[in-house]
C-alpha cells in the first residue's frame, strides 16, 4: 500500500502512463486487434479528451485504464503504469483495490449502470464501505455533501431515492458523486452524456467540469462529440479504428488540425439549401389529443406535411414527439382531433385503416438493432413487405429486392446476410428499404440517425434526402439533434411537454426573434469553442438574476 | 405500496370465482363417470331395488343441478357434507389428512428451497466449473428418474440396507414431532430430490442472465467483489422468475405427491382423493379439489406479492 499511497502529489506529476497497449477482441475470424499500440499519459489535475467514432477503441482503452477489458478482449501487449504498478499484469484481487478507489468509473447510462434494485445512496456508500475507507455513517455524510455540490436537489433525502424515481440527468450526476466516493486520482468519464438531452447535458458538463476542478482529480473523458470535450479537456486525442490520428492540446486541435480525419469530425452537414414549399398537403394534423391511460401526453397538436417535403419534429424527451409518431401510424388512437391524409379523413385506429392507407405510412425507428427480426436475411426483411403489400412472388420479387437494394446503395452480396452482419449504417439503410418497398407517400423517421456516429449518420440523411429528390415521398422526421434539422429540414415543429411551442419554415425556426424554449434548445448545443460553456453558464446566471430582479 | 392490498382483494374475488367453477367441473365430470357410489359399494350384482333404495337414501335420485346446488348451498354455511361411502364428515376425513400433507410438503419445502437457491447461487457464481457441471448433471438425474424409482432406491439404500429410516410413513395420532418427522424424511428426500434441479436451474439461469447488465459490470469497475456482485447486485434483480418457480414447485409438494404417498403409504390427502374418486365419493372429492385448487391460488397470489416487494419499481413508484 505504501508505494501506491506514494502517488497523491502535486499536480503535473503523472498518475497514468500507458505504453504501447495492443487489445485484441475475438471474432468469427479469430482475434482481431482492437488497440493497436496506444501511448498515453495522464497527468494529475489533467482531463484528456478521448475523441472517436465507435470503433474508435476509445472505450476500450478508458477501460483498460483500471485494468478492465470487456469479456472477449484480451490486452495481448503493452503497459498501464498507475503508481508503479503494471495494471496489466496486476491479479483480480490487487485490481479490485484500486477500482472505485483509486481509478474510478462514470458509464454512458446512469440509468442502465445503477442497480435497479438499490437506494441510491447504498450504492454510493458501497464502494467505501466494501473497501474498508469509510464507515457507512460518515459515508453517507460525505455523499450529501457531494449532491449539495452537485446541485442535486433536496441533498439530504437524494440518496433515499431508489434509481427509476430521479430523472436522466440526475442520475448522471449521482454516478460522478458515487465515482468521486473514494477520492479518485483519477476518474474515466465513458460518454456521460451522450444519452441525456442538450438542456440537461449542460448541467452535468458544468457539473463534471466543477468537481474534477475541486477535487484536484485527472480524468480521462471519452466522447463521439469534439464540440461536449472542447468545454472540458486539456489535451485532446482523436483516435480511429485503434489508432492514434492526432494528439494536441484542445485549442490547437478545434484551430489548426493535422490529420484530415480530425478535421472531418471538425465539419458539420452542409445545410439543405433549396428548401421546398409545396402546395398539396399529404397529412393533416389537426389539433390532436392522445393519452396513455389516464396520462394526457400530446395537447392540441396541428401540424400538416406537404407533398415531397420533410417536416422536422424537434423536442426533447418527453416531449411527445414519439407519441405523435404512433398517433399518425395509428398504433395508438387519438382521443381529439382529426387526421387527414392526402386530402381524405383517415381513421385514428390502425385497425380500422385499409391496407392500401397502411403501406402509404410507413415508420422507421430509431434503434434497427431492435426492429429487424434477427432471423430474417436481407432477401425476408425486404421480401415479406413486397408480398405483402404488392402480391409480387419469385422473380419478380427477387428483381424488385435487388432495386431496393441499389436504392440504399448496398449490392447483391447482402441478399442473404442476416442483420448482425451489417454494420449499425447498413442496418438503417436497410430500414429505411424495407418501408420504401411498400411504396409509402410518407415515412416518419423516428430519430433515425441518434444512434448512428457522426459520419454514418450523414451518410444516411444524404441517402434520405435523394430519395425524396427521386421519389417525391414525404418526411415527418423526428429528432433531438438540432444539426440534423439544419441539414434536412423545410419545415421545424417545436415541441414541449406534449405542446407545439412554435413551428414554421426551416428558415424562421434558426433566424431570431425564438421563442424562450427554442432559444433555450437553440443556445444549449455545444459550440466548438472551448469557452462556449463557461460563456453560456455566466450568461444564463445573469438571466436568472435579472428574472429574480424583476 | 398501496396497490399490495389491492392486488391481494382483487386476487381474492377472483380466486373465489375460479373455486367456484373447478367445483362445478369436478362435479360435471364426477357425474359423467361410469356408476356411482351406490353401484361401487353394493357391487355388481345388486338388485336393482336395492341400488334405488340406497341412492334414495343418499339423495341420489335427485336431478344433477339440485345436488349440485344443495352441496353449494352447504358449503356456503361452512358444511362440506358428509362422506357419501361412509357417512364421516367430510371436515373431519380431510383434517388430519390436509395436516398431513401440510407436514410432508412443509418439511421437503424446508430442506429443498434453501438448498436449490444455495446450489442456485453457486453454481452460477463458478459457473462452468467442475462444480457446477457436477451439481448440474446430478440433479438432473435426480429430476428425470419417474418418482417412483427415486423412493425405491432411497427405500433401498435407507432403509433395507443401512436400516437408518422406516420404509413406511404410516402416522399415527399422538406421534411426537421429532417422530412424525423421523417418518417423514425419507418421503420428505424423495420430493426434494424431484424439485431440487427445476429451483435449482431457474435461479442460476435468472442469476447468469442478470449478470451481463450493465449495472453489474459498473458494480466490478468498483471494485466489488464476485460473491457480493452475485448476491448483492445480481440475486435481487433475479428475484421475480425465482419467485414463480420456488412457488409452483411448493404447490407441486402439496398438490402432486399421490405417488410418493402411495410409495411410503403416507396417509395424505392425495391418496385420499383417489380412493374417493374410485368409490365416486363426490362429496370428498369436491372437497379435495377445492384444497388443491385454492393452494395453487393462494400461492400465486403470494407469488405475485413478493414480486411486488422486492421489486422497487413497483412497490415505490414515480
Amino acid at each position: 500500500m505504501t508505494k501506491l499511497d506514494s502517488v497523491r502529489g502535486t499536480k503535473g506529476d503523472v498518475v497514468l502512463d500507458v505504453k504501447g497497449l495492443r487489445i485484441r477482441a475475438k471474432s468469427k475470424a479469430g482475434w482481431a486487434e482492437i488497440v493497436k499500440g496506444i501511448d498515453l499519459t495522464l497527468r494529475r489535475g489533467e482531463i484528456l479528451g478521448l475523441i472517436g467514432e465507435s470503433g474508435a477503441g476509445k472505450s476500450t482503452i478508458g477501460l483498460a485504464a483500471l485494468g478492465y477489458v470487456k469479456p472477449g478482449c484480451r490486452i495481448t501487449d503493452g503497459t498501464i503504469l498507475f503508481a508503479g504498478e503494471d495494471l496489466s499484469e496486476l491479479s483480480e484481487a490487487e485490481l479490485r483495490r484500486l477500482r472505485g478507489v483509486r481509478i474510478a468509473y462514470v458509464a454512458q447510462s446512469a440509468a442502465a449502470a445503477f442497480n435497479p434494485a438499490h437506494r441510491l445512496i447504498d450504492q454510493y456508500t458501497e464502494v467505501a464501505v466494501v473497501h474498508g475507507i469509510r464507515d457507512a455513517a460518515s459515508a453517507r455524510a460525505e455523499a450529501v455533501e457531494l449532491y449539495r455540490k452537485l446541485h442535486l436537489p433536496n441533498p439530504e433525502a437524494f440518496g433515499e431515492r431508489f434509481p427509476h424515481q430521479v430523472s436522466g440527468g440526475q442520475l448522471q450526476r449521482a454516478m460522478v458523486a458515487m465515482a468521486l466516493a473514494c477520492k479518485p486520482d483519477i476518474i474515466v468519464f465513458d460518454e456521460p452524456t451522450t444519452a441525456l438531452d442538450v438542456t440537461t447535458q449542460i448541467e452535468v458538463l458544468a457539473a463534471i467540469k466543477d468537481v474534477v476542478r475541486d477535487f484536484h482529480t485527472a480524468a480521462i473523458y471519452i466522447t463521439h462529440d469534439l464540440a461536449v470535450v472542447a468545454q472540458l479537456a486539456d489535451r485532446i486525442m482523436v483516435l480511429r479504428h485503434g489508432d492514434l490520428v492526432e494528439e494536441g492540446n484542445t485549442r490547437q486541435i478545434l484551430e489548426q488540425p493535422s490529420a484530415d480525419y480530425t478535421r472531418q469530425l471538425l465539419g458539420r452537414d452542409p445545410p439543405k439549401s433549396d428548401t421546398t414549399t409545396a402546395s398539396q398537403k399529404i397529412l393533416t394534423v389537426s389539433s390532436v389529443d392522445a393519452a396513455y391511460g389516464s396520462i394526457k401526453v400530446l395537447h392540441h397538436v396541428s401540424l400538416s406535411v406537404g407533398e415531397g417535403t420533410t417536416v422536422a419534429v424537434v423536442g426533447e424527451s418527453g416531449s411527445g414527439k414519439s407519441t405523435l409518431a404512433r398517433v399518425v401510424t395509428g398504433l395508438l388512437p387519438c382521443s381529439k382531433g382529426a387526421l387527414m391524409f392526402d386530402g381524405r379523413s383517415i381513421d385514428s385506429s390502425l385497425r380500422r385503416r385499409s391496407l392500401d392507407l397502411r403501406r402509404r405510412i410507413q415508420l422507421v425507428h430509431q434503434m434497427p438493432d431492435t426492429s429487424l427480426n434477427p432471423r430474417h436475411r436481407v432477401r425476408e426483411v425486404l421480401g415479406r413487405p413486397l408480398t405483402f403489400y404488392h402480391g409480387l412472388m419469385g422473380r419478380l420479387r427477387t428483381a424488385r429486392i435487388i432495386e431496393l437494394l441499389e436504392q440504399i446503395e448496398l449490392d447483391l452480396t447482402f441478399l442473404d446476410r442476416f442483420p448482425e452482419e451489417l454494420s449499425g449504417g447498413q442496418k438503417q439503410r436497410l430500414c429505411i428499404a424495407r418501408a420504401l418497398a411498400a411504396k409509402p407517400d410518407l415515412i416518419i423517421c423516428d430519430e433515425v440517425t441518434s444512434a448512428l456516429d457522426q459520419s454514418v449518420a450523414q451518410g444516411v440523411l444524404r441517402l434520405l434526402m435523394d430519395l425524396q429528390k427521386n421519389l417525391r415521398v414525404s418526411y415527418l422526421f423526428i429528432t433531438h439533434d438540432l444539426q440534423t434539422v439544419r441539414a434536412i429540414a423545410d419545415e421545424v415543429v417545436v415541441m414541449n411537454q406534449g405542446r407545439i411551442v412554435e413551428q414554421g419554415p426551416k428558415d424562421e425556426f434558426f433566424a431570431p426573434p425564438h421563442h424562450p424554449y427554442t432559444q433555450l434548445l437553440l443556445t444549449s448545443v455545444p459550440q466548438m469553442d472551448p469557452d462556449w460553456l463557461d460563456s453560456i453558464r455566466e450568461t444564463r446566471a445573469a438571466l436568472a438574476r435579472a428574472m429574480s430582479l424583476a | 405500496m398501496g396497490n399490495i392490498p389491492k392486488l391481494i382483494a382483487k386476487r381474492l374475488g377472483l380466486g373465489i370465482f375460479v373455486l367456484w367453477v373447478v367445483s362445478l367441473i369436478i362435479f360435471l365430470g364426477v357425474s359423467l363417470l361410469p356408476g356411482d357410489v351406490a353401484t361401487e359399494i353394493l357391487g355388481q350384482s345388486a338388485l336393482p331395488e336395492t341400488v334405488a333404495a340406497f341412492r334414495h337414501e343418499l339423495g341420489l335420485d335427485l336431478p344433477l343441478h339440485i345436488r349440485y346446488v344443495h352441496w353449494l348451498g352447504g358449503l356456503l354455511k361452512g358444511d362440506l357434507g358428509h362422506s357419501l361411502a361412509n357417512g364421516r364428515a367430510v371436515s373431519q376425513l380431510i383434517g388430519e389428512r390436509l395436516g398431513n400433507t401440510l407436514f410432508l410438503a412443509g418439511v421437503a419445502a424446508c430442506f429443498s428451497v434453501p438448498v436449490s437457491l444455495l446450489l442456485g447461487l453457486l453454481t452460477a457464481l463458478y459457473r462452468g466449473s467442475v462444480f457446477d457441471r457436477f451439481t448440474n448433471a446430478v440433479t438432473l438425474t435426480w429430476i428425470s428418474f419417474p418418482e417412483f424409482f427415486v423412493a425405491y432406491i432411497l427405500i433401498m439404500f435407507f432403509s433395507v440396507q443401512a436400516g437408518w429410516f422406516p420404509s413406511l410413513s404410516t402416522m399415527r395420532e399422538g406421534d411426537s414431532f421429532t417422530h412424525s418427522l423421523y417418518l417423514v424424511t425419507l418421503p420428505a428426500l424423495t420430493l426434494t430430490l424431484v424439485v431440487t434441479a427445476h429451483m435449482m436451474r431457474m435461479t442460476r439461469a435468472a442469476i447468469i442472465s442478470v449478470l451481463g447488465s450493465p449495472f453489474i459490470e459498473m458494480a466490478k469497475l468498483k471494485g466489488i467483489g464476485q460473491r457480493r456482485v452475485i448476491v448483492w447486485h445480481a440475486l435481487p434483480n433475479a428475484l421475480a422468475p425465482i419467485i414463480n418457480v420456488v412457488v409452483i414447485d411448493l404447490a407441486y409438494l402439496i398438490v402432486g405427491v399421490v405417488v410418493v404417498e402411495v410409495v411410503f403409504v403416507y396417509p395424505g390427502l392425495g391418496q385420499l382423493m383417489i380412493d374417493a374418486v374410485q368409490r365416486r365419493d363426490i362429496t370428498v372429492v369436491q372437497a379435495c379439489s377445492l384444497i388443491f385448487a385454492a393452494t395453487y391460488v393462494l400461492l400465486n397470489m403470494f407469488a405475485d406479492v413478493l414480486a411486488i416487494a422486492t421489486n422497487p419499481r413497483l412497490m415505490y413508484p414515480k
